[in-house]
């Protein structure tokens, strides 16, 4: 019996130190974590939206309370043309959710650009949403306000062929974050300004 | 018997060099000794843990029961395991995009959970220590000449461990000898390299 107590008391206490520890380490680095996946899992994403920007967007950057949860949004400026806002949403693809990352021209409210960064599509079909240059592309000029569709529900994205639900499923991510986007407008035109245009 | 303290730690490097002598570990060695950065990377994951849970072992062993003693040293290794994940992902995230699921994979290497059997558990902190350094630095310097090799005749390339460069190791009419890369050619560089060292040792 004092065998069994001793066992189950060594053990219990490992494990609690160990979650101890494990919780301080994680603490600890979700900071740096957190630039490190902005700068190598979404900056690619973003860095492509925001194509010849004058700025760093990885840099300015700023969060904003929608519910419950934090959304980071990214700023672009240009030379020439309005400043831009980039952000993640999500939508559902064929094999769970599909992070999309979204630009937008403040001044126009239109898509300046969409990118992919996670995902659990199928090789060769679904995640070509993430390479198809021609899918993405067919996104830029649309109005954030109206609702976005693909060809065949008479919009005007040319889905992915052997993808429709990916295609789908990015639309209505967008879609879904328009709400949010035109609730949160004064805010963030706010926030750009603070970084200067 | 009792050896020095120098003595355990250079056995690591040739008596009992891992994946040659010992012939343990054998999955990560193939499977991600593509490039030497990766190789050198992964090497330096294992030392860490298998230093640390070496020592942890070894202070504990008069504590642990012997009849949970596994449990335990997985607990211990098991955590010294996500630190490394989540230190890599603070600091070289590219790389731990590279190592993926070989990572959290250390925790089941049989190189660690028999150091700790077989020597951590019975020896003093000092020795386990110096064990746990020279298996693991054994270890390295084995990952980082399979993928040193595997990388030249394969890619063509060298990368640099904990930096972005990469060597170009040709001209550009070098036809990259690609069955190095995959997962055959890793067992035909570990068998060569085996039959060398034998060869070496005789």
């Amino acid at each position: 019996m004092r065998d069994i107590i001793r066992m189950i008391v060594v053990l219990a206490v490992l494990a609690a130190c160990s979650g101890g520890l494990l919780a301080a380490v994680k603490s600890g680095t979700a900071a740096k974590i957190e630039v490190q996946q902005l700068t190598f899992v979404k900056g690619p994403a973003i860095q492509e939206i925001l194509k010849g920007c004058t700025n760093n967007p990885i840099e300015d950057r700023f969060k904003l309370k929608v519910g419950d949860e934090e959304k980071t949004f990214f700023v672009g400026k240009f030379d020439n043309t309005p400043p831009a806002v980039v952000y993640e949403t999500f939508g559902k693809g064929f094999a769970g959710d599909v992070g999309i990352m979204v630009g937008v021209n403040i001044e126009t409210d239109k898509l300046i650009g969409i990118g992919i960064t996670t995902h659990s599509e199928t090789p060769g079909l679904g995640a070509r949403a993430k390479t198809d240059r021609g899918f993405k592309e067919s996104f830029q000029g649309l109005s954030i306000k109206d609702a976005i569709k693909v060809n065949k529900d008479g919009g005007n994205v040319d889905s992915i062929s052997g993808a429709t639900v990916t295609s789908r499923g990015v639309c209505t991510g967008i879609t879904g974050s328009s709400d949010m986007y035109q609730e949160l407008k004064p805010k963030i035109m706010e926030n750009v300004k603070a970084f200067g245009s | 018997m009792a050896k020095t303290i120098v003595q355990e730690f250079t056995k690591g490097l040739w008596d009992e060099i891992p994946p040659f002598r010992l012939v343990l570990g054998l999955c990560p060695v193939l499977a991600v000794t593509k490039t030497l950065g990766n190789g050198v990377g992964m090497g330096v994951a294992a030392t860490f843990v298998l230093l640390c849970s070496n020592i942890l072992v070894s202070a504990l062993r008069s504590v642990i029961p012997g009849k949970v003693r596994v449990p335990c040293f997985i607990i211990i290794i098991a955590t010294f395991v996500v630190v490394v994940e989540l230190v890599m992902q603070a600091v070289a995230y590219p790389l731990f995009l590279q190592l993926g699921i070989f990572i959290p994979l250390i925790v089941v290497n049989c190189i660690i959970l028999g150091r700790a059997e077989a020597f951590a558990f019975k020896n003093g902190v000092a020795a386990a220590a110096a064990d746990g350094l020279g298996i693991g630095a054994g270890f390295t310097i084995s990952l980082a000449a399979l993928g040193a090799l595997r990388e030249i005749l394969g890619s063509g390339t060298l990368s640099i461990p904990f930096s972005d460069s990469v060597i170009q190791m040709f001209g550009p009419d070098f036809q990259p000898f690609s069955f190095m890369i995959e997962a055959p050619g890793a067992f035909v560089c570990l068998g060569l390299m085996l039959g060398v060292m034998n060869l070496a040792g005789k």
